[in-house]
């Protein structure tokens, strides 16, 4: 028998948590220096590597500079992702004779995968070469995620430097976050997933013989590709019989490892953690379920200790275990109901909305798995979020509309969550009338103004993309499903693509040249537009002295902080979003069971 | 600016280097050496020719087979080099339609089952590759195989017995039986 939900949540939670205070202490001595300070050699090669690069490794970078080296190295890597797919298919490791990738397609991936977001409007095993899955896609895998643990390592020295010009190296905190946190659990998390049946090769497609024949329907193409259409302008279909499967190959859990432990998201195959060579058992599942949360829920405990007060990190912790355990709670309940349109034809309803969904996976390591990718913005799927029932399908959307703070992207996460804790504070500042301040730092108008762009860019994109898009032709020509899940599909789109997540309602037809473009606007935007405001909010931070602790500060590290952060989290989603789901979802949900 | 310019680049080739073609060669070097069978694909071989992956489903409609789900892969069901799901919503009538063929062909090759169908046997899975069935579903299809197969239901579901797999430490995912192996298993004679 299956065990139940709560004892898999509660098991998964167990574990995340004691394995992310150790990996927290450990990022603590990486990112402030201590750990390469205290052994020689590594010092020595932090040096080397900084004489190679033309830096030094004592620079402190204003804030402007800082955020200025982040969107250049990130310029490169899209320039670089570009290019490697525009010409891989005159480059070497390409055993399946990949072309090279359509300019739009080819940009929009690009940046993508830049911005962490891994969105993907192609099928991987079909448009890919290994080795633009390897030297594009997997190095910005790690990048990305790196430049998230860059920008909050920033934040928080504003938070502890005082009265100081400078908010760090943003060359050393790539480099550290790289080398010795990303590339070592990436090794370990590579080699479990093989051990569980992940591929690992770089061999051709594998042809194998069927044990029993197929015959199916195929459209018929002319001498140019394109579809012969009959009189009444239908295709013309042929009846195949064949006793042929080709199996696609590949990097595969290289490649896997870093999509999980960098909250990447982006699939080696088209349908990404569901094909059984990117996950094939429970075991693979709930480590790959681990690898998302296990950065995020670290850097929260990693700042803890950086700010010199572990309750610190672990109120902001708890605010993001308890939204999570709600949204589980929706996700899980929605998915264990079957469709009643189903039920109706004799289908057994006992076993939940199957689908979508892997048999060895079933329902609940499904609808665990699909809030924790969207609480994260992770983006990869076990199940087909399109085919989830309304409300299970609501609750991913809307756990990215908050603004991925829910554990969130390595890095991306906790900066937005402490985007949204000073927000907390200066809202109960109004309430009593006091200069609110967090940490020992002011809050002022110059740290609101901030919060505020980081805060609302996100929503301008997805809400005036949609709208948009259900405006104008060329929108809605990619829509796969009639009627308001339609609506859900697009506004789905530009939810993951704007708030970095990847994941999609897949039916959505994205790689047109409308939607390359609109997701890639929106993916690059909702990416430094925040950066650059929480860097701004470092360097003016890190500018002020730090204040004593006195009787007139509001503490933040109790269950009244707590309390008082998932409700600015929660109703600014709410108010922001509520309406636009009301739309969507709520409505088909009504369609579905009001009866 | 110019000062950020040669670290942006060299910092990026430097890692390239190190993430985009050392990481993947030594995972799959170590990979090749522990784990050479799951790196490759886990493939089944009978004498030389691979007829499959333990991993990968493919499509049977014969009657003395066992039925994989449904696959939404395009042009050929199981498309190993074109994984997909349907992504079709729930309230989309195309669904319904599908679902209500299924559940015909169904019936007419089960007649001996009247109950409600088990739900995986008329949904496609996620990724259109789904190599298990739920133990539920290889139940309703025994006597139909055991009739075409002339052998004793009762031998039948011993054998389905015994290529039912449990979630992983008995918790995390659900009971699968893996048709690839049962029908393997039954074309080799069925000896448990």
């Amino acid at each position: 028998m299956n065990a139940s939900p709560v004892v898999q949540m509660g098991l998964y939670l167990l574990a995340l948590f004691m394995l992310a205070w150790p990996l927290g202490r450990y990022l603590t001595i990486v990112m402030d220096g201590s750990l390469s300070a205290r052994f020689r050699c590594l010092g020595a090669i932090e040096r080397g590597i900084c004489r190679l690069i033309g830096t030094q490794p004592d620079e402190d970078m204003p804030w402007t500079r800082y955020a200025l080296a982040i969107v250049l190295f990130n310029f490169v890597g899209l320039l670089a992702v570009y290019a490697l797919q525009h010409f891989q298919g005159s480059l070497p490791l390409n055993p399946a004779g990949m072309a090279n990738v359509e300019a739009g397609s080819a940009f929009n991936t690009a940046v993508s995968f830049v911005t962490n977001t891994n969105w993907q409007g192609y099928a991987g095993e079909a448009t890919m070469s290994y080795l633009t899955q390897m030297l594009a896609l997997t190095v910005q895998n790690f990048l990305s995620a790196a430049t998230g643990m860059a920008v909050v390592v920033a934040l928080i020295r504003g938070f502890t430097r005082r009265s100081a010009g400078g908010v760090g190296n943003a060359w050393l905190d790539i480099s550290r976050a790289t080398s010795y946190v990303l590339l070592p659990l990436s090794i370990v998390v590579a080699c479990l997933l093989v051990s569980q049946g992940v591929i690992q090769n770089f061999d051709a497609y594998q042809d194998v013989k069927l044990t029993e024949p197929v015959t199916y329907q195929a459209p018929r193409n002319d001498a140019n590709g394109k579809p012969v259409v009959d009189t009444a302008g239908k295709p013309v279909m042929d009846e195949i019989t064949t006793n042929q499967q080709t199996i696609a190959m590949g990097p595969v859990a290289s490649q896997e490892a870093i999509k999980m432990v960098g909250t990447n998201g982006g699939g080696f195959f088209n349908a990404n953690s569901a094909h059984p060579f990117e996950n094939p058992t429970g075991a693979s599942n709930f480590l790959q379920m681990l690898s998302i949360f296990l950065i995020p829920a670290a850097l929260c405990f990693m700042f803890g200790s950086m700010v010199g007060d572990m309750r610190q990190g672990v109120a902001l912790i708890a605010v993001m275990t308890l939204i999570f355990i709600a949204m589980y709670s929706v996700v899980q309940w929605s998915e264990m109901h079957a469709n009643p349109l189903l039920t109706q034809l004799g289908v057994d309803g006992t076993s939940g909305n199957m689908e979508g969904k892997e048999t060895r996976f079933g329902i609940t390591a499904s609808s665990l798995f699909v809030t924790i990718t969207t609480a994260a913005s992770c983006g990869a799927v076990n199940a087909m979020h399109d085919s989830l029932l309304p409300l299970g399908g609501l609750i991913p959307t809307w756990l990215m509309q908050l603004g991925e703070v829910v554990f969130g992207g390595v890095g991306s996460g906790l900066y937005g969550m402490l985007i949204f804790a000073i927000l907390a504070v200066f809202l109960a500042g109004l309430m009593i009338g006091r200069t609110p301040e967090y940490l020992g730092k002011k809050i002022e108008s110059y740290e609101m103004k901030m919060v505020s762009i980081a805060i609302l860019i996100t929503p301008t994109l997805v809400l005036g993309g949609t709208a948009i898009s259900v405006l104008a032709q060329g929108g809605l020509s990619s829509i796969f499903n009639p009627g308001v899940h339609g609506f859900s599909e697009v506004l789905y789109a530009f939810s993951s693509a704007a708030n970095n997540n990847g994941s999609a309602f897949a039916g959505l037809n994205a790689n047109t040249p409308f939607y390359n473009l609109a997701l890639a606007v929106c993916m690059w935007l909702g990416r430094f537009v925040p950066i650059i405001a929480v860097l701004a909010i470092a360097g003016s931070l890190a500018r002020k002295p730090r204040l004593a602790v006195s009787s007139g500060t509001m503490p933040t590290h109790g269950p009244l902080f707590v309390v008082l952060l998932v409700g600015s989290v929660i109703i600014v989603g709410a108010l922001t979003y509520i309406p636009a789901l009301a739309l969507g979802p709520m409505v088909e949900h009504l369609q579905l069971f009001a009866r | 600016m110019k000062t950020l310019i040669r670290p942006a680049l060299t910092l990026f080739v430097l890692l390239s280097v190190v993430t985009g073609l050392i990481y993947p060669a030594l995972v799959t070097g170590l990979a090749k050496m522990a784990f050479p069978y799951q790196a490759a694909g886990s493939l089944i071989t009978q004498g030389k020719v691979v007829v499959g992956s333990e991993l990968i489903g493919q499509s049977f409609s014969g009657s003395s087979y066992f039925w994989s789900r449904p696959s939404a892969t395009g042009p050929m069901p199981n498309n190993a080099s074109a994984s997909s799901g349907s992504n079709l919503g729930p309230t989309n009538s195309a669904l319904v339609d599908a679902v209500k063929d299924r559940v015909a062909t169904l019936r007419t090759a089960h007649p001996d089952q009247t109950g409600p169908i088990p739900a995986d046997l008329v949904t496609t899975s996620a990724s259109g590759l789904d190599p298990h069935i739920s133990p539920a579903a290889a139940y309703y299809q025994i006597n139909r195989i055991a009739k075409a197969r002339g052998v004793e239901p009762e031998n039948v579901k011993r054998l389905v017995d015994a290529y039912t797999e449990y979630p992983s430490w008995r918790i995390f995912g659900d009971s699968t039986v893996n048709v690839l192996k049962l029908n393997l298993a039954l074309d080799a004679g069925g000896k448990v």
